[in-house]
């Protein structure tokens, strides 16, 4: 039996309201005891029976939860595999991910999601979830089997990397997903209204000379969303909102009773579209890097609770993809080993307490994806645990990540705070 | 004195003094082209390739034949020619140029921001010959070049430009070339051509074009792209051409000593009658040739000097 | 240190003008035909006063230009900053005419060489001369002035200016040892 003992760190599980300096006991891979940390020699159990953590000065807390991770196995290796993706995950506090469907084949059937579990039981580092796909083929026009998704073990449906144009047939997903509990995930854009943009639209992209693709094609796609949630009674997940507009349809929707979440990512409230100068192909992404009226937005959602998690949306892209031409590069960058200092950037802004973005990077993702045993640090729960430093200084260099592919702006910049232990089921599968 | 950069990317990055210097080395050159023999030995032994991934023979033939006079060996690759059709990246194709080990590339390339992109992969001087709807440096200079010719000064001119703004690089270009050097640049056009954000680019914008070159020293008229036509930014090229379109009635109301430019090539009958295009006010067989002048200008300041 | 010396002022300037004219004239027997074509800046200066004095002398109106030979250096590429160009005029037709060449100071040859290239590139003049107001020595080249006003022999470590009234307020060559030129 395996027993771990995490001892003196400042404990936070916003699930079950504590922040203090408290040992955590894990036996089995489950939580066996949290309890008050007593400075006193003899105290605790001996050394020899515990694999022992001084967490000392460092964040103790429920491993991260990412509800938005493109993993692209199968059918897209050459990007990332289950393995390395999770390698990243795991060094990004990540216990969890929820991988998104649009691999080849898409993940639209049972047999494919079995894939997926099979491969992740054998090669994964931390849990992975499946997200089984909308419609067939992700084409918008007839409904996956659902049903058998969710059999299978998906945790939620989406067609993201796309949008579900039709609105019947969003209906109709919105209505079917619902005796399954199943969160139907919304990649929200009108692409007719700008089917060639690449970046915001706005003083920016008239500089660049870049097809911009203005708000409004979001915002038309939350609202129309919202309608169909409000309609069906379903539950509705907002994916990586980006516009001032999608927050204020969101808190609206929210008081009227409406069964909707939302979740945003680092770089949509860390960049802004002036990123976009000197055409560097990382700064190119869907939804687009947005304005500073944009990022106020997002901030106020976060804090007012509009928005309920953090994701990544890592969307790995190889060299070849994003060497190109700003218009023929791939859009999308690898996130989850900087999601945590930009994270904190928030904390430290006065944005939202510690205890809220932790909150959001694992709580509501387990509470909207449904995991039971996974977010907190309850006894019972999943040993998945994150430690953290604060104060850990570091420098992004994109050849070290260990996800396999290089696509993020942020190399080179300097960050502060990072993971220096991460713990699925008791076990340590990253250290700093 | 020499342009401390390695490559002509935008107007935007080029200071007033940097422009001054190119404006007034492409004067000394224009003598050149009139010359029994148009040829003068400064780049001889220098390579420079015409990269075109667009068609556009005027552009290409006015930087070979500036090559040309400056005696450099000129080549050119065209698009339809290279093995960009067979799915050669541009990495790949930018690589396989430079261990030819040319002195310059020229670029035109539909994807704005290509140039940038390029120019960070070689050593070799860049020169943006256009791309997509971001700049096209070296027709704004001989613009700003014919211009400077006609009225001795571009300080206090008014300058309308008049047409797709939103998807013209020589809009962009001349919008910076024209204020760095002091002019007051108001752009006209339907509103489906206006590019967000354009009023706070430091021009004017108006929506007539009766308005617009009302008190314009100089009409800049854009080429319409009727092949765009499928995106509606109009209705029809009839109705285009009279709403939006310069012909000599709309030019009565126009200041007396004013002047027309066009990139070129022309729609006639669109957006310019052949009567304005051909009449006493129109610049536009100047702008071609101060467009050779501009091109050698760019060659010796690029490439006269020494490479560390 | 900068250490300038004085060498030839005003009054010297003119005589010497004055007597490359007299050679002119007797080494083409008149002043038919001849154009002067100034190496700018101070080379067209010179062949304007040339000019000036010719016509009072001989009562005949010369052509006067300018000759800018920098896009015929062959050391463009060889220094870090490339010279300013300045304007090429030549006025009237050259073939068969007797070119001279108007530079103020002869130092390595080069500049010389450049110029007889733009002319060829011209025309076919009969013949090319040339005339200098001041010859300080070490040439790179074969080439020799047929007028000169005053050979004034330096060191190479040595600079030699020619200042004139109509760009520097002043007539006079300066020799010295600072390395501003
Ligand atoms: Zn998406």
């Amino acid at each position: 039996m395996k027993r771990l003992l995490i001892k003196g760190g400042r404990v936070i599980d916003p699930a079950s309201g504590i922040d203090g300096i408290f040992n955590v006991y894990a036996v089995g891979g489950k939580i066996a005891a949290v309890k008050p940390h007593v400075q006193t020699p003899d105290s605790g159990p001996q050394s020899d029976d515990w694999d022992i953590i001084d967490a000392a000065g460092l964040i103790v807390c429920p491993g991260f939860i990412d509800m938005h991770t493109h993993l692209r196995e199968p059918g897209y290796e050459y990007k990332e595999t289950i393995q390395t993706g999770t390698m990243a995950a795991a060094a990004g506090g990540f216990t969890s991910v929820a991988c998104m469907a649009n691999t080849n084949p898409v993940n639209d059937n049972a047999s494919v999601t079995r894939y997926i579990l099979k491969k992740a039981a054998e090669e994964a580092v931390v849990k992975v979830f499946p997200v089984g796909a909308i419609s067939k083929e992700l084409k918008g026009e007839m409904l996956a089997e659902i049903g058998e998704l969710k059999e299978a073990g998906c945790v939620a449906i989406s067609d993201d990397g796309r949008p579900v144009i039709s609105s019947a047939l969003m209906r109709l997903a919105l209505e079917y997903a619902k005796p399954f509990g199943l969160l139907v995930i919304s990649h929200s854009e009108d692409i007719g209204l700008a089917a060639d943009g690449v970046m915001n639209e706005g003083l920016i992209s008239t500089k660049l000379g870049l097809k911009g693709i203005p708000n409004a094609k979001e915002d038309i796609m939350v609202a129309r969303d919202i309608a169909l949630a409000e309609l069906t009674g379903a539950r509705l997940h907002i994916a990586h909102i980006s516009t001032k507009g999608a927050v204020e349809l969101v808190r609206n929707a929210k008081q009227r009773g409406v069964n909707v979440t939302a979740e945003v990512t680092p770089h949509h409230f860390t960049l802004t579209d002036e990123a976009v100068v000197g055409y560097n192909t990382n700064t190119k992404m869907n939804p687009p890097l947005r304005t500073k009226d944009d990022i106020d937005a997002i901030k106020i959602g976060l804090q007012d609770g509009t928005i309920d998690a953090v994701v990544t949306d890592h969307a790995p892209q190889s060299i070849d993809e994003k060497d190109v031409e700003f218009d023929n590069a791939a859009n999308g960058i690898v996130g989850l080993e900087t999601a945590l200092p930009l994270l904190l950037r928030l904390v430290s802004e006065g944005v939202i307490s510690l205890s809220a973005l932790i909150e959001k990077l694992s709580a509501n993702p387990a509470k909207l994806l449904r995991l039971g045993g996974k977010g907190k640090l309850r006894v019972g729960a999943d040993a998945d645990i994150t430690v953290i430093d604060l104060n850990k200084e570091w420098v992004v260099d994109a050849k070290n990540l260990k996800s396999k592919s290089r696509n993020t702006p942020f190399d080179g910049w300097k960050m502060k705070g990072r993971v220096v232990k991460t713990i699925v089921r008791g076990k340590v599968v990253y250290e700093w | 004195m020499r342009l401390k950069r390695k490559d002509i990317l935008t107007i935007e990055d080029l200071d007033r003094d940097e422009i001054g210097l190119i404006l007034s080395t492409a004067e000394s050159f224009k003598e050149v082209s009139d010359r029994e023999i148009k040829k003068v030995p400064t780049l001889r032994g220098r390579t420079i390739i015409n990269l075109f991934y667009e068609a556009s023979t005027r552009t290409r033939t006015s930087f070979e034949i500036a090559a040309k006079r400056m005696s450099a060996d000129a080549i050119n690759i065209s698009a339809s020619s290279s093995s960009v059709v067979k799915g050669e990246t541009l990495k790949d194709t930018a690589k396989n140029l430079e261990a030819m080990n040319p002195d310059c590339i020229v670029l035109r390339h539909p994807s704005s921001g290509t140039p940038q992109i390029l120019s960070r992969l070689l050593r070799c001087s860049v020169i943006n010959a256009g791309d997509g709807a971001h700049e096209h440096p070296s027709q704004a200079l001989l613009d700003l070049l014919t211009v400077k010719q006609r009225f001795g000064k571009i300080n206090g001119l008014k300058v309308a430009i008049v047409g797709d703004i939103a998807h013209s690089r020589v809009a962009r270009s001349n919008i910076y070339g024209f204020i760095k050097l002091g002019a007051r640049v108001s752009v006209a056009g339907p509103p489906t051509m206006m590019p967000s954000g354009i009023d706070k680019m430091g021009c004017g914008v108006c929506y007539n074009v009766e308005d617009a070159i009302l008190d314009a020293d100089v009409i800049m008229m854009l080429r319409i792209q009727l092949e765009r036509q499928n995106g509606c930014l109009f209705p029809t090229a009839r109705e285009y051409s009279r709403l939006f379109g310069l012909d000599s009635k709309k030019l009565e109301k126009a200041k007396k000593d004013v002047v027309i430019l066009h990139p070129g090539p022309i729609n006639r009958g669109i957006e310019i009658s052949s009567d304005v295009a051909d009449g006493e006010y129109s610049l536009i067989l100047n702008q071609v040739k101060n467009g050779v002048a501009v091109r050698m200008a760019l060659f010796y300041l690029l490439l006269g000097g020494s490479r560390e | 240190m900068v250490k300038k010396k004085s060498i030839i002022d005003e009054k010297g300037i003119e005589r010497a003008l004055t007597r490359i004219a007299h050679e002119i004239i007797e080494k083409n027997r008149g002043a038919e035909d001849i154009i002067l074509l100034g190496i700018p800046t101070r080379g067209v200066h010179i062949a304007k006063r040339l000019r000036d004095i010719l016509k009072s002398i001989e009562n005949i109106n010369l052509p006067v230009g300018s000759l800018d030979a920098t896009l015929y250096r062959d050391d463009i590429g060889m220094k870090h900053d490339q010279p300013i160009l300045k304007e090429t005029d030549i006025p009237v037709p050259i073939d068969n005419k007797k070119i001279i060449i108007v530079d103020d100071v002869l130092f390595t040859g080069r500049t010389i060489r450049a110029a007889m290239n733009v002319i060829m590139d011209f025309g076919r003049p009969s013949s090319i001369h040339l005339a200098v107001l001041i010859d300080r020595g070490h040439r790179e080249l074969p080439i020799r002035p047929d007028y000169v006003g005053k050979n004034v022999p330096t060191s190479t470590q040595e600079t030699i200016k020619v200042h004139l009234k109509e760009t520097d307020g002043i007539d006079e060559v300066v020799v010295g040892t600072d390395n501003e030129a």
